[in-house]
């Protein structure tokens, strides 16, 4: 199977790797979101004196 | 070992971050195994051609969408019944992760849907009750957002969820239920599967995958909301300078 065969997937290229790239995308974008969030909610809790 | 131990926000911290890595690697793993057999190893379809390949991004995702539906209501139950702060955060913590699920359940099975049944979108009783799971998602995360105690957002939230649980039996077995465009159960506990072994291989391979996805990105997301929920504890900013420190 040649690499132009591969990615044509036999003419069905567009709906799969459309899907494969929209899994891919969102779950990258996720896992970068949730780092944030818990950079973010560590830099909160620290810029505060701790209580009692 | 007391396991209730780690039932409290405090201890449990830092048991979810040593737990992290192991899911997200097992998840990498089977993912690379799972698109290997998937993309290369399974032979096209003699009815669908190299269409059918979406089923291993399709089946894994659907799946995800229903089966965190039903841990967050257990969490969301666990909340009521015991009064547990862990419990609703875990709850929250899944609710985005299975509405990402659900939002690529509904969009790569439109891909599929175009290319095998001529049409992106019907609204058969599998597709409508998937795109409803989608809402509650969306309806849970608004009403916590829409009530500023946590607390009061825990009770009303978990309601919600567990009144929307209903609908996931509805989702599994709409394609036995009406008399649906979608096809019904390729694999199910009380048959044999109707696929070849490396399909069905990968399909499972890429459902592992993204069960242990979620189980860590669940796990770090938990961890943010803690930090937001109890940074007014006095462990709250000893995890931050101790982070701090370790840079």
């Amino acid at each position: 199977m040649s690499v132009a065969e591969f990615v044509a997937m036999g003419g069905y290229g567009f709906y799969v790797w459309g899907s494969y790239a929209a899994c891919a995308l969102a779950i990258a974008a996720e896992i970068v979101m949730v780092r944030a969030r818990l950079a973010a909610a560590r830099r909160a809790a620290g810029n505060r004196e701790p209580s009692q | 070992m007391n396991w209730f131990r780690f039932a409290s926000p405090a201890s449990f911290f830092p048991l979810a971050a040593r737990l992290t890595p192991w899911f997200g690697g097992a998840a990498a793993v089977f993912a690379a195994a799972g698109l290997y057999l998937g993309l290369i190893a399974a032979p096209t379809d003699a009815q669908q051609g190299d269409a059918y390949r979406i089923i291993f991004v399709h089946v894994a995702t659907a799946w995800m969408s229903m089966f965190i539906y039903l841990v967050m209501a257990f969490w969301c139950a666990m909340s009521l019944m015991f009064n547990a702060r862990l419990a609703a955060m875990m709850a929250q913590a899944l609710a985005p992760t299975g509405a990402l699920f659900t939002a690529l359940a509904l969009i790569t099975g439109a891909l599929w849907g175009k290319p095998t049944w001529g049409t992106y979108w019907a609204w058969d009783a599998r597709m409508t009750s998937e795109l409803i799971l989608l809402f509650l998602y969306f309806g849970y995360m608004a009403l916590r957002q829409a009530i500023d105690e946590p607390r009061r957002a825990d009770r009303a939230s978990a309601l919600l969820a567990l009144v929307g649980a209903v609908n996931v039996p509805i989702i599994y077995f709409s394609v036995k239920w009406w008399n649906t465009l979608h096809q019904g159960a390729s694999v199910s506990l009380t048959s044999a599967p109707t696929m070849a072994a490396v399909m069905l291989a990968g399909m499972l391979l890429m459902a592992l995958a993204a069960w242990f996805y979620s189980i860590a990105i669940a796990l770090t997301r938990v961890r943010a909301v803690i930090l937001e929920r109890e940074r007014h504890a006095g462990w709250a900013g000893e995890v931050a300078l101790a982070a701090k420190a370790a840079r």
